[in-house]
């Protein structure tokens, strides 16, 4: 058992914490979040020019830095860390992920784009009557010659507006809610026939509801096999959803060292109110969770490879318990602060609205205790 | 002991449904559902048909205007106009300084303020929390010194005041500042009176999590305000302070706003879908609304216990902190089951509509203002005394520990 990082795993840590520490800014994060475009183009270039970053989980082969997961979740908790929007996990967690997992010439096309920075993917499963039911679609990809004919709708899309590639689910088969007939698609963002309506998302990321409206796609499109596509999409919002786990680690430390930081500073009845033993034991539960959770970040990582039920329990076991700590010390976190946590001026606040999302992103508590149950406690 | 209405009671009942069926304004009305921002005037639309029946403070002593009802009909009337969803009256004039106004003023103060608090001509807003002074307010640092020039017929008023609730909108302020530097904290402050327009005065916005500009900051230069302006003895505004904090509290529990506030949540949870059910059959989901339920229940009978004792005529003690307590944490829980509900949806920001921005928002109307009024309503276990502080009165005065 050794539960220690690489010196290449450190070095990604070290060189992405320097960079955000450099680039990103709470201040800086603000402007770009507010202007136009919602980002800073050239920081996606950066960390894929400057520091490699986008290739941390592909082989050195497609031009990678060789590594997998667990480099996913080391980017992510920095990124978490700094309240990052930058659009890493649709495109090298999920796109990335479900292309190495289909190998072949899609991979090989795809994966040196998305590692220089060219490619930015955004992932378009959820759907309006879905909630978090991945198999829940009616979006449809009829087939038509050698392609197929896209429509449907397809429900906060985060980081649609940046795309150049869609990663879609749809029913080339079977009834509404059946785990056959799924199909993954990987899509140019901008073919004939796709409506988008952008708009910024509470946790300071844009996304999009998306429209297709008999979009032509071409066969090649197609990753994986047709209509069995279900456990492949699984997989990758398991990979996802353990990335998400790091992230809110990221942000629920932060959370957590601010109020450190806060109370000890903050004076009221002649003394910091980090000497009140009611806000001491507080801060010691919200460290506690921020310790957990980054301990079932680690557990649900290393189980990625397990059989599938097995790695649905272990992600599922995961996210219900950093959903859960992610309530705790975001909530705990403004209580703490009083009046000026909830103002947009302080960072914390902003914080707290990214671990509010990620509470529910693929999946709230309940919907993963009720997996984990199904799983691990079936009759 | 029983807990039904009176004939009297249920006739009232049915006078005010119909009263508010009748007179609650349209235009208002579609505005709340579709979730815009209210302007002053739609603040005051409702303010306004309520002051023309006579029914705008009910809590007041009759001789200022108030109805003349027993606590059970108040009680009734806060069910009735939450259950129709009306609009919440503004209460720094109606539930704050009206009541300080009355109790501590001077009869010229009581004759010229309470009619314009009653007629909705004054609004008021309040300068109480200072940057460094929060959960404790008795160490605000807003100094008043009379001035020599006016023969001390002024005070020159100097400080900053926060989170002053639509402070933007206010015509007058009442504020605690110090008149005693050398005094024991509470013993040296005093409660003013400012007209807002007042040269020195300037009010910037705050913006809060959800993006609404609902608090301001109020920075007071050298600002000129007449002695007359001030309540009660020079330094012991204190007791106003105390006397106003008291009556905060016993309005906070919402039980009623809280109860519409479950409707709600049940209403969006049998329209989002679960699989191919609603949501309102999801185990989970439907523990976590019976649980809240039960919870109002418990407070709802707190608070007609606390009600039956001020039918007997006991003011109300330091139990209305539990109110507080209890009643924001519901409130807080309805937002974050809102939010759960809606899914996905919870995440678009919309922005509101503003001038000319007809555009609708993402996602079902009821899932567009979910985030952000679970990030605003934060502030109801820190506000009005935070939850902290609450507790430390129950375990003062109620424990005597």
């Amino acid at each position: 058992m050794d539960f220690t990082y690489t010196e290449t795993q450190d070095m990604i840590r070290d060189t992405l914490a320097r960079f955000l520490s450099d680039t990103y800014d709470f201040e800086t994060r603000q402007k770009f979040i507010n202007g136009d475009g919602g980002r800073d183009p050239a920081i996606w270039t950066a960390l894929a020019q400057e520091l490699g970053m986008l290739g941390a989980p592909f082989a050195e082969e497609h031009g990678g830095l060789g590594g997998g997961a667990l480099e996913n979740a080391i980017v992510m908790e920095e990124l978490g860390k700094v309240i990052g929007i930058e659009p890493y996990l649709p495109t090298v967690v999920i796109a990335g992920g479900a292309l190495k997992a289909v190998g072949g010439a899609q991979a090989d096309a795809m994966i040196p784009e998305i590692i220089a920075g060219n490619a930015i993917v955004a992932f378009a499963y959820a759907e309006p009557q879905g909630r978090y039911d991945l198999a829940n679609l009616r979006t449809t990809a009829k087939k038509d010659g050698a392609g197929y004919l896209l429509n449907g709708h397809k429900g906060v899309v985060y980081a649609a507006p940046w795309a150049t590639h869609l990663l879609v689910t749809a029913r080339t088969g079977g009834g509404q809610r059946d785990k056959d007939g799924v199909s993954l698609f990987l899509i140019d963002a901008n073919l004939p026939g796709i409506v988008r309506r952008d708009y910024p998302t509470v946790d300071g990321s844009r996304a999009s509801e998306i429209y297709f409206e008999n979009v032509a796609i071409p066969g090649d499109a197609l990753l994986g096999g047709e209509g069995a596509g279900l456990p492949l999409v699984e997989q990758i919002v398991d990979e996802a959803t353990v990335a998400v786990c790091a992230e809110a680690t990221g942000v629920m430390q932060k959370l957590h060292e601010g109020t450190l930081e806060y109370t000890q500073q903050r004076k009221q009845f002649g003394v910091p109110i980090a000497k009140f033993q009611v806000l001491q034991h507080r801060m010691v539960d919200m460290f506690m969770e921020v310790e957990q959770a980054r301990s079932m970040t680690i557990m649900g990582t290393l189980k990625l490879g397990l059989p599938a039920n097995e790695r649905m329990a272990a992600v599922s076991a995961a996210k219900n318990k950093v959903a859960r700590g992610a309530n705790f010390v975001g909530q705990n976190a403004i209580q703490t602060h009083g009046g000026i946590g909830i103002t947009q001026e302080l960072a914390i606040g902003h914080y707290f609205k990214r671990a509010t999302m990620i509470e529910s992103q693929f999946g709230s508590a309940d919907f993963h205790m009720d997996r984990y149950e199904r799983i691990t406690l079936a009759d | 002991m029983d807990m039904e209405f009176s004939p009297e009671d249920l006739a009232f009942q049915q006078e005010v449904r119909q009263f508010i069926a009748e007179n609650y304004p349209a235009e208002l009305r579609g505005k709340q559902d579709e979730g815009e921002e209210l302007s002053k005037e739609d603040f005051l639309a409702w303010h306004k048909i309520l002051h023309k029946k006579g029914w705008i403070a009910p809590a007041w002593p009759v001789e200022y205007g108030g109805t003349g009802w027993t606590p059970t009909q108040r009680f009734i009337w806060s069910e009735e106009t939450a259950r129709a969803d009306c609009i919440r009256l503004m209460p720094f004039g109606l539930a704050m300084v009206g009541p300080v106004i009355y109790s501590f003023g001077t009869p010229e103060q009581k004759a010229h303020f309470l009619p314009r608090i009653l007629s909705g001509e004054d609004w008021w807003c309040q300068g109480y929390s200072e940057p460094g002074s929060g959960s404790d307010l008795a160490s605000l640092r807003t100094t008043a010194v009379r001035a020599n020039d006016s023969g001390g017929d002024d005070y020159i008023v100097n400080g900053q005041k926060t989170w002053t609730t639509l402070a933007q909108h206010a015509d007058w302020g009442f504020f605690l500042v110090r008149t005693d530097k050398d005094a024991k904290q509470q013993e040296g402050i005093s409660f003013l009176l400012i007209d807002m327009k007042s040269p020195g005065i300037t009010v910037r916005p705050i913006i809060t999590l959800g993006g609404e500009h609902e608090v301001n900051e109020v920075w007071l230069e050298d600002v000129r305000v007449p002695v007359s302006q001030r309540v009660y003895e020079e330094n012991k505004g204190w007791t106003c302070a105390k006397f106003l904090l008291a009556h905060e509290r016993t309005g906070i529990a919402g039980v009623a706003a809280s109860k519409r506030g479950i409707e709600k949540v049940k209403d969006i949870a049998r329209t989002e879908l679960d699989g191919d059910k609603p949501l309102i059959a999801n185990a989970f989901f439907k523990r976590k609304l019976a649980e809240l339920e039960v919870d109002l229940t418990a407070l709802e009978f707190t608070e007609l216990r606390s009600l039956a004792g001020a039918n007997a005529g006991k003011g109300p003690g330091p139990e209305s902190s539990l109110l507080k307590i209890k009643g924001s944490e519901i409130q807080q829980r309805l937002t974050e089951l809102t939010l759960e509900a809606v899914g996905h949806y919870g995440a678009p920001y919309f922005r509101g509509f503003g001038e000319g921005d007809n555009e609708h928002p993402i996602g079902p109307d009821y899932a567009h203002r979910a985030a952000p009024t679970y990030f605003n309503m934060r502030k109801t276990t820190i506000y009005g005394g935070s939850n902290e502080i609450q507790r430390n009165i129950i375990a003062k005065m109620v424990l005597g520990l």
